[in-house]
């Protein structure tokens, strides 16, 4: 299954060693580990809790994964995100590419992740010492986004 | 006459104290952008949260939408802030 949504954690070792077997086409492997950070927006944060539109989240990551696959040449791509409660220094998100060459694998990988910020309907709300609050996005992501537009893609 | 399923996720849910609601389309409702203002007709918080300054995700049959987007009978449509996972 090249896309899960979990409460689990994952490791990735064991992911990429599935995600490889028996291929030796593969020469490039791309990865990028999201993990829960202790701070946000200026102040302190104990704990995450993140949810999501079942259905559609699997939906909308299968079709990031299928448009990335479009637009490089990728053997293999994997998309596993956490839902649910989570701490400080826990993985969140995982994404893995492989590719004959590391461009392709690279450039997928981010570009996954981009749109997976911008699309996906994820959300999540932090306990602070002040309370809970839900976080705002970011028009950081959106412009991150922005730049695998056709005409700007590398 | 179109009956659609509503979905609220998030801020929308807690701030409107509604998970999910079946609404018949009310005459001159016929897109996702309609539907949105018809919520905010509701007055109170609806006001507040879909006014049309708050940025107000709209997905129709788990697909994003854009406002012009024509509601169906049966549809599933969910409102939603944008999103913040990763």
């Amino acid at each position: 299954m090249p896309v899960r949504v979990q409460p689990e954690d994952f490791d990735i070792s064991s992911e990429i060693h599935a995600l490889r077997s028996g291929r030796s086409d593969v020469g490039a492997i791309a990865s990028f580990i999201g993990v829960m950070r202790d701070f946000n927006d200026g102040s302190g944060v104990t704990e995450l809790t993140l949810e999501h539109y079942p259905g559609m989240t699997e939906k909308s990551l299968q079709g990031i994964v299928d448009e990335a696959r479009s637009r490089w040449p990728l053997q293999d791509a994997l998309v596993v995100h956490r839902i649910g409660r989570m701490l400080p220094a826990d993985q969140i998100v995982l994404v893995v590419t492989l590719s004959a060459h590391r461009e392709a694998a690279l450039a997928a990988c981010a570009f996954i992740m981009d749109y997976l910020k911008t699309r996906a309907p994820f959300w999540k709300k932090e306990r602070t010492p002040a309370g809970e609050r839900w976080v705002d996005a970011r028009a950081s992501d959106d412009d991150a986004a922005g730049r695998w537009q056709p005409g700007e893609a590398a | 006459m179109a009956t659609v399923e509503i979905l609220y996720f998030a801020r929308l849910r807690e701030a409107l104290g509604v998970e999910r609601e079946q609404l018949m389309l009310p005459a001159g409702v016929g897109t996702a952008g309609q539907l949105r203002a018809y919520l905010a007709s509701r007055g109170g918080t609806w006001q507040t949260e879909f006014d049309p300054k708050r940025p107000v995700r709209i997905a129709v049959n788990q697909d994003l939408a854009h406002a012009g987007d024509p509601l169906a009978d049966g549809d599933e449509v969910a409102l939603f802030p944008p999103v913040t996972g990763g």
